[in-house]
């Protein structure tokens, strides 16, 4: 090594020792984030230097939403406003309804001393741009922790239940979409009254319904709403369709697939709910020996 | 430098400007942030990995591992991803053009983009192991697409981003 002679420019460390030092910067920099979640403060900062861009990127796109919107045809608006007028008229039929029940469940609740339902708060965000991410099934949406959202938060558009936020910068919100693979979320079974966990199966559209026995009462085209047991998702929300049950004997459970009923993928602005959920106490630890208590709790964690 | 195909004649170019290079990269980086969806995510190049390439084929002294790393860390940031992971690929990817510039820079296009999209294919690969390691499920052969489109991108990138160094004749200057 000493003999050598002397570099005739100087250009600093060689290319391979430069690889090393920032490869092992990125190993150190994934292992810090993938088993500790250190480095949320550093993702914040670099989150508010790629904002403008973030904009920008997402301009093009909203303002030729815009011109559509600009450029609608007289006919089809008049078309549009005949069909919100019928619209109106029914859910007015169906709010007086609700607001009979609402008063009739209120004065129930109080006298059964139930918890009051709290009623929720919600935002209204637009979508920024969708995963980018062939992994997961994510969007990002324009709304962040200047808006008081809050990671938990469940994310809903017109027909259901689109996602929960996991992530809140500043100025924007990462939301996980229920389709994301490992994404899991409490439903019950609308018709039949089963309660059990929806996941997420990574793919497009795609959701299956876990655990569910083979002699379970699941039928085609069975709706499935939220159950609130998780204290996540506030109960009663719609979630999916069921499209497909496979019963296979060989199997400890049946496959059923179902279909998200909120649109997952064509959206441009959705609601985030500030759902107040207060958790119920945990129950004394008798009640966990019943088997189905415990299936329950593990269930209600993943969501 | 010594010109493989004598049919084609070699140009002189003026030095490459620091502010272009920069305004490419955030250009790049723009393209890698618009909002692709459904099939547009399975043909959009990795723009940003694409130019870095360039510019470390092209000016290797001018750009270097920091830069690559920085974008990376951005692009995980935009992503949602872990950190890190676009940080390790764009840095080996640097070091692959910055190691193999001599030699890319002989050919002429069509072979350039042949050196180019094995490149962009290990900066997938190496995304894709990270997370596989963390846990998703492997997305598919289309997840490759992106980088043989990126080769086909290849020279006309490389037209584009050459034409400030061209040098400008002014003929009543002579």
């Amino acid at each position: 090594m000493e003999h050598t002679p002397p570099p005739f420019f100087k250009t600093g460390a060689s290319p391979l020792v430069r690889l090393m030092i920032f490869s092992a910067l990125s190993l150190v920099l994934l292992a810090a984030d993938a088993g500790y979640k250190y480095l949320e403060t550093l993702r914040q900062v670099a989150a508010v230097i790629i904002f403008p861009l973030q904009r920008i990127a997402a301009a093009p796109a909203s303002l030729a939403r815009g011109a559509s919107d600009f450029f609608t045809a007289h006919s089809a608006l008049r078309a549009e406003n005949a069909q919100l007028r019928l619209d109106i008229m029914a859910a007015a039929a169906k709010a007086q309804q609700a607001k009979g029940l609402e008063s009739e469940n209120m004065h129930l609740r109080t006298l059964l001393e139930a918890r009051q339902r709290i009623e929720d708060r919600s935002t209204l965000a637009e979508v920024l741009y969708a995963a980018r991410d062939p992994f997961s099934r994510r969007i990002v949406i324009d709304k962040g922790a200047q808006h008081e959202l809050r990671t938990g938060y469940p994310v809903i558009d017109g027909s259901g239940v689109v996602g929960q936020v996991t992530r809140v910068y500043p100025l924007l919100a990462e939301v996980t979409l229920i389709t994301d693979k490992g994404h899991l979320v409490p439903v019950l079974n609308v018709r039949s009254g089963l309660r059990s966990v929806l996941a997420g199966t990574g793919v497009q559209g795609a959701l299956e319904l876990q655990f569910t026995a083979l002699n379970a009462d699941v039928q085609k085209g069975d709706q499935l709403v939220t159950s609130g047991i998780d204290g996540v998702y506030p109960a009663g929300l719609p979630v999916a369709e069921v499209v497909a049950i496979d019963r296979n004997p060989a199997q400890m459970f049946a496959k059923v697939l179902c279909r998200p009923l909120g649109s997952v993928t064509n959206y441009t602005r959705v609601f985030v709910v500030h759902a107040a959920v207060v958790i119920p106490p945990r129950p004394e630890p008798e009640a966990e020996k019943a088997p189905r208590g415990r299936k329950a709790a593990r269930g209600s964690k993943g969501g | 430098m010594i010109n493989l195909y004598p049919g084609t004649p070699q140009e002189i170019l003026r030095p490459a400007k620091t502010g272009f290079i920069v305004a490419t990269l955030v250009a790049a980086l723009l393209l890698n942030l618009l909002p692709w969806a459904g099939w547009g995510l399975w043909v959009r190049p990795d723009f940003v990995a694409l130019v870095l390439l360039y510019w470390c084929i092209d000016q290797p002294r001018k750009i270097g591992f920091g830069i690559a790393w920085v974008l990376g860390l951005l692009m995980d940031v935009a992503d949602g991803s872990l950190f890190g992971q676009h940080a390790l690929a764009y840095t080996i990817v640097a070091y692959a053009g910055i190691v193999l510039h001599r030699r890319v820079q002989r050919f002429s296009m069509t072979p350039q983009a042949l050196h180019v999209v094995p490149l962009l294919l290990l900066n997938d690969i190496i995304v894709l192991l990270i997370r596989l390691a963390a846990g998703s499920d492997y997305p598919g052969y289309w997840y490759f697409l992106g980088s043989v489109i990126g080769g086909l991108l290849w020279p006309a990138l490389s037209f584009l981003l050459k034409l400030p160094q061209r040098p400008r004749f002014d003929p009543d200057q002579i």
